[in-house]
């Protein structure tokens, strides 16, 4: 088995059962939240208030962020494992595709943090 | 030292066929809503805020260049979602000939094209 310090499950078939788990976790959520901004076309301030104290919308909202970070951390680490080597950009590229992942890897904490913030900062 | 090692495909030099399109087409989107989502979490912080952001929220999304943007990340998640439920189904078996595979890019590109139109005229 190959296995990679930096893929996310650290062996291609975690990665592979991860990235579909949380895509459907991730088309649930998007989903329904556009849906209820569909049905709600003269949404009050009071019911989206309302909507995001529930805890159960809670607990989804923070699932789907832990879900956005691992999904697109399998993602763009494929990307970056894809294009960013050295065949496609040269001898750098072990550096460029260094820095490119912990790039993602700081906005996808960054995300985590900001989100349990506006979630539980209500 | 010579790295005798077996390479992969040099993919900059293959043609690229529809379903290949749609492909690179789900990985641009997908890294361009992980940008994205910082204008959904940054229009959620303020719409939870208070009343007053709520109102700020609605004011921004009346000007174009707001709507503008938040239609491309929209956009971009409507296209990653079609794309990805395709390649649920591909994983499930359905569609893996060359003719499926043609025919699920098609169905691809016209599902995100009605759905991406539909949003653009929720939105305006």
């Amino acid at each position: 088995m190959v296995t990679n310090v930096t893929s996310f499950g650290r062996s291609g078939l975690y990665d592979w059962v991860i990235q579909r788990i949380t895509a459907v976790v991730l088309a649930v959520y998007f989903v329904a939240l556009l849906g209820y901004l569909l049905i709600n076309p003269d949404l009050t301030y009071q019911q989206w208030q309302a909507l995001f104290a529930t805890t159960w919308v809670r607990i989804a909202s923070l699932l789907a962020l832990l879900a956005l970070c691992a999904h697109a951390w399998i993602g763009l680490w494929t990307i970056s494992t894809d294009y960013l080597t050295a065949d496609m950009i040269g001898a750098k590229a072990t550096v460029i595709r260094f820095l490119f992942q912990t790039a993602c890897v700081v906005l996808m904490f960054i995300y985590l943090v900001w989100g349990i913030q506006i979630l539980w900062g209500i | 030292m010579k790295d005798k090692r077996p390479r992969n495909l040099d993919f900059s030099t293959l043609r690229l066929p529809l379903p290949a399109i749609t492909s690179i087409l789900h990985r641009v989107s997908g890294a361009f809503i992980f940008a994205g989502v910082a204008v959904l979490l940054w229009l959620l912080s303020e719409s939870l805020a208070s009343e007053e952001g709520f109102a700020r929220v609605g004011q921004w999304l009346d000007l174009t260049i707001v709507k503008l943007l938040v239609w491309a990340v929209l956009a971009g998640l409507l296209y990653h979602l079609i794309a990805g439920i395709k390649h649920l189904m591909m994983d499930m078996g359905i569609g893996e000939t060359i003719e499926g595979g043609l025919l699920g890019a098609r169905l691809v590109i016209a599902f995100s094209a009605i759905a991406i139109l539909l949003t653009g005229v929720w939105l305006w």
